[in-house]
């Protein structure tokens, strides 16, 4: 069964048939979302097409292009069209980057972090405090804020806070490197666990004794920068209004900017994890990895480049937080619980330690399964739960089943079970890193 | 001189109860003098009350309350230590065994409410059950799980069997909540209400006004942890099965070369941990009154950081460790909110422990106590 699926896929994946295939990929998912935009089955179809560009052999030229196509303007366009969609691809751009982020720290140097979203609180609550009245309302009571109070910052500002929401993560991250790093893997663990609980607890009780972070319930209305200028805006709503049925609203929009911002911060990511991977440093931290010992009798600095695997992992988490504070314009402290922490480590081990393009996938994919997968599945459940249909042999009607079992509230299970499952199966992840694929090849010879 | 350290009833009941004494009364101490210097610094910052006569006034409580929850840290860092010394390996999923020993120990108890004789019943048999229970069904879920999760993960590189446990963990969070809620539709347990352990032992002592107040679920707690801590040096410093332990903790290899089945000692010690993790989550369970699924996060990590201040790897250490972590955490939760007017209160006690983990391994990464197994570069 496997060869015979080997060798189709290696005769399919010679000549013209892997473009033909990615472009009918492409076509029909695009198609089958734009005709029947709730259709899950429709989206996968389509969002499997980056993962045909990935394994199948063609032309590099042929692989961007198609691969654009996609991001730059179906997804978009399909995305006002339905806003769901723009909010699970907007949340994949998130955690793609976060993912990038963490396997810096994890993949590269091999440092367990299981606070990591302690940095994505840093940058959140750096332009959350600033960007928002909080500034103005420092002595009042959390919940009786007066009405008018104004804000401290110009919208404008949120340019200079996506840069310093990187310089104060890394430096976060420098500050709870320098005592910790010299621990060695599992109390590093357990460290950052504390740390990354330490942030929420302060920034769920620090609305005393002065209110910065107005406690539990979160700051709001964090402002937003600016669209683009009005003509340029008209321009796409002439053009993209027969496309998706009505006028683009501004709301719509400003997903499609913040899904655009991602995007950047995500190619940035990925340069500087390609550029890192393959240089002095990213070596080093490779030697780290293996074997702490000789890479100390090597020469290599111990501390500094753990640090800066701190530092570079933390900063991309500080960008991507400042911009979902304005996306969302609202922070609290449950969005940075352990869950999240744990939810990109499961993303960056399902992709595969070390792998760029794994850890791009597995942040896809946890998405989808979080918000798409479970909910349709328990959205499924109820319906069977609302029919008189029975289990045939067993004879256990649909109606008994405990409303209880709502599969999109078992995030932990589902976390849990791919971390463990991953672990005995396949511990180099669903794409592993180029690096592994050559430690294997060698050992072949 | 010999013939008293030699003889077994001072070797296994006399010498560790003393020694348990001892750290408690000496950490209660300790702790006590450094809180009432403290409050004559802090004089001048409190202006409503005087701050010194306040602080000796609820002192003895605050010691009472540390010194409970602080035998309970102990007896789940047991867990944490022993896992520790056999494999190196921290067990994330620890807390969750702890959490299902208290689970399971409250639906004994609500079940004998359901079919009505835990009225009827003799109080201190109901917990005696509970906590039976707990042991058996937290120390055989602890082997599973090392069966399942971390056997084939042995001699694998560190972070994997360590990732593989945090999934564990959750898993084990979800399964649980899973369970209780398709069978009870809640997820919540309750400590059903018996007995008079709400009730207090008054003591009078001399020189103070009010007699001393030890809630009798306090003195229970104690009073079993000390049993599973005396219980636990026998088997280990004891037995065949405690050398075998010790033996591999010391040098895997060798000690299978010596004809110990190591694989059985491995689940041995999970098997030792699970249970004390089950016995103190009965324990706890009396305390909070409350369960759910992800209550056990908390004071496994709590623990863990008892394991750590102590010593990890070092039994004696963790006992040390869990008995100061209780104080400081007892101590944290009533004085940093009166020393600071109210800046800062008892909402902090629970990252209280992460400060003294994370300044423990700045300055002194081998414990208070710890010798036994430092980290090993």
């Amino acid at each position: 069964m496997n060869t015979l699926f080997g060798n189709f896929f290696k005769k399919a994946n010679t000549g013209f048939w892997p473009v033909l295939i990615a472009l009918a990929f492409l076509l029909i998912g695009t198609f089958s979302v734009y005709q029947s935009p709730r259709s899950l089955a429709a989206f996968l179809i389509l969002m499997s097409t980056p993962l045909i560009l990935y394994f199948m052999k063609m032309n590099m030229k042929v692989k961007v292009f198609i691969g654009l196509m996609l991001i730059v303007i179906i997804l978009p366009v399909l995305g006002i069209r339905n806003i769901f969609y723009l909010e699970v691809i907007f949340q994949m751009a998130v955690f793609a980057a976060l993912a990038l982020g963490l396997n810096i720290v994890i993949g590269m140097a091999g440092l367990l972090d299981l606070g990591y979203v302690a940095f994505y609180a840093v940058g959140a609550y750096s332009w959350a405090i600033f960007g928002s009245k909080q500034l103005s309302l420092l002595y009042s009571v959390p919940g009786a804020a007066p009405a008018d109070a104004p804000f401290a910052l110009d919208p404008r500002w949120f340019w200079l806070f996506l840069f310093l929401g990187v310089g104060l993560a890394a430096i976060t991250g420098i500050l709870l490197g320098l005592p910790v790093l010299r621990l060695k893997g599992d109390y590093l663990a357990i460290v950052t666990l504390g740390f990354g609980e330490v942030i929420r607890v302060l920034a769920l009780n620090l609305d005393k004794p002065i209110n910065l972070t107005n406690g539990p319930q979160g700051i709001t209305p964090i402002q937003r920068p600016p669209l683009p200028p009005e003509s340029i805006l008209q321009f796409f709503r002439d053009i993209l209004e027969p496309f998706v049925g009505h006028v683009p609203t501004d709301a719509e929009f400003y997903n499609v900017f913040f899904y655009f911002l991602a995007l950047i911060i995500i190619a940035i990511a990925i340069l500087v994890a390609t550029r890192l991977e393959d240089s002095r440093i990213g070596r080093a931290w490779t030697a780290i990895r293996e074997d702490e010992t000789a890479a100390i009798a090597m020469g290599i600095p111990l501390v500094k480049m753990k640090l800066a695997a701190f530092a570079a992992g933390a900063s991309f988490a500080g960008a991507m937080g400042a911009l979902y504070a304005a996306n969302r314009t609202f922070v609290s402290p449950e969005t940075f619980s352990f869950l999240q922490s744990i939810g990109v480590l499961t993303m960056v081990i399902l992709g595969g330690l070390g792998s760029i393009p794994g850890v791009i996938f597995g942040a896809a994919a946890v998405v989808l399964l979080n918000i798409q997968i479970l909910q349709n599945f328990s959205l499924y459940l109820s319906e069977l739960r609302q029919s008189d249909a029975v289990i045939p042999i067993i004879n256990f009607a649909w109606k008994d089943l405990s409303n209880q079992l709502d599969p999109a509230k078992y995030q932990k299970l589902v976390f849990g079970l791919i971390l463990i499952l991953m672990m005995i199966f396949r511990p180099s992840g669903l794409i592993p890193a180029e690096r592994r694929k050559r430690e294997l090849v060698e050992e072949k010879e | 001189m010999k013939s008293i350290t030699e003889n077994p009833v001072y070797k296994f009941l006399l010498f560790p109860i003393g020694q348990i004494l001892i750290f408690a009364l000496g950490a209660s101490v300790v702790l006590s003098l450094v809180t009432v210097l403290l409050a004559f610094i802090f004089k001048f910052n409190v202006t409503d009350f005087d701050l010194v006569e306040r602080t000796m006034l609820i002192l003895p409580q605050v010691v009472i309350n540390g010194v409970t929850i602080g035998f309970v840290y102990a007896t789940i860092a047991l867990g944490y230590t022993m896992v520790y010394g056999v494999l190196e390996f921290i067990n994330f999923s620890h807390s969750e065994i702890f959490m299902v020993g208290g689970i399971v120990g409250i639906q004994l108890m609500a079940y004998f409410e359901h079919i009505g004789t835990l009225a009827t019943m003799n109080e201190y048999l109901v917990i005696a059950l509970a906590i039976i229970l707990a042991m058996v069904v937290s120390g055989s879920l602890a082997v599973v799980v090392e069966r399942l999760a971390y056997k084939p993960l042995r001699g694998a590189p560190k972070l994997v069997p360590l990732i593989s446990a945090i999934g564990m963990s959750f898993f084990l969070q979800d399964i649980v909540r899973l369970i209780l809620s398709l069978t009870t539709g809640e997820f919540n347990v309750i400590l059903p209400k018996f007995g008079t352990f709400d009730e207090f032992w008054k003591l009078a002592v001399p020189g103070m006004e009010d007699p001393l107040r030890i809630q009798i679920k306090s003195a229970i707690m104690v009073g079993v942890a000390v049993l599973m801590l005396v219980g636990l040096n026998y088997l280990v410093n004891g037995t065949k099965v405690g050398k075998a332990i010790r033996a591999v903790a010391q040098d895997r290899p060798s000690a299978s070369l010596m004809g110990i089945n190591v694989n059985q000692i491995i689940s041995i010690t999970f098997l030792v941990g699970g249970t004390l993790g089950g016995a103190a989550g009965v324990l706890f369970a009396l305390k909070a009154t409350k369960l759910d699924p992800f209550s056990g996060f908390f004071p496994g990590l709590k623990a863990f950081t008892s394991a750590v201040l102590g010593g990890i790897g070092n039994l004696t250490g963790a006992l040390l460790g869990g008995l100061v972590l209780g104080l400081l955490e007892s101590f944290a939760a009533s004085y940093l909110g009166i020393f600071t007017n109210g800046a800062f209160g008892a909402e902090y006690k629970d990252i209280f422990a992460f400060a003294i983990l994370i300044l423990v391994l700045i300055f002194r990464p081998s414990g208070l106590l710890g010798q036994t197994v430092g980290q090993k570069a």
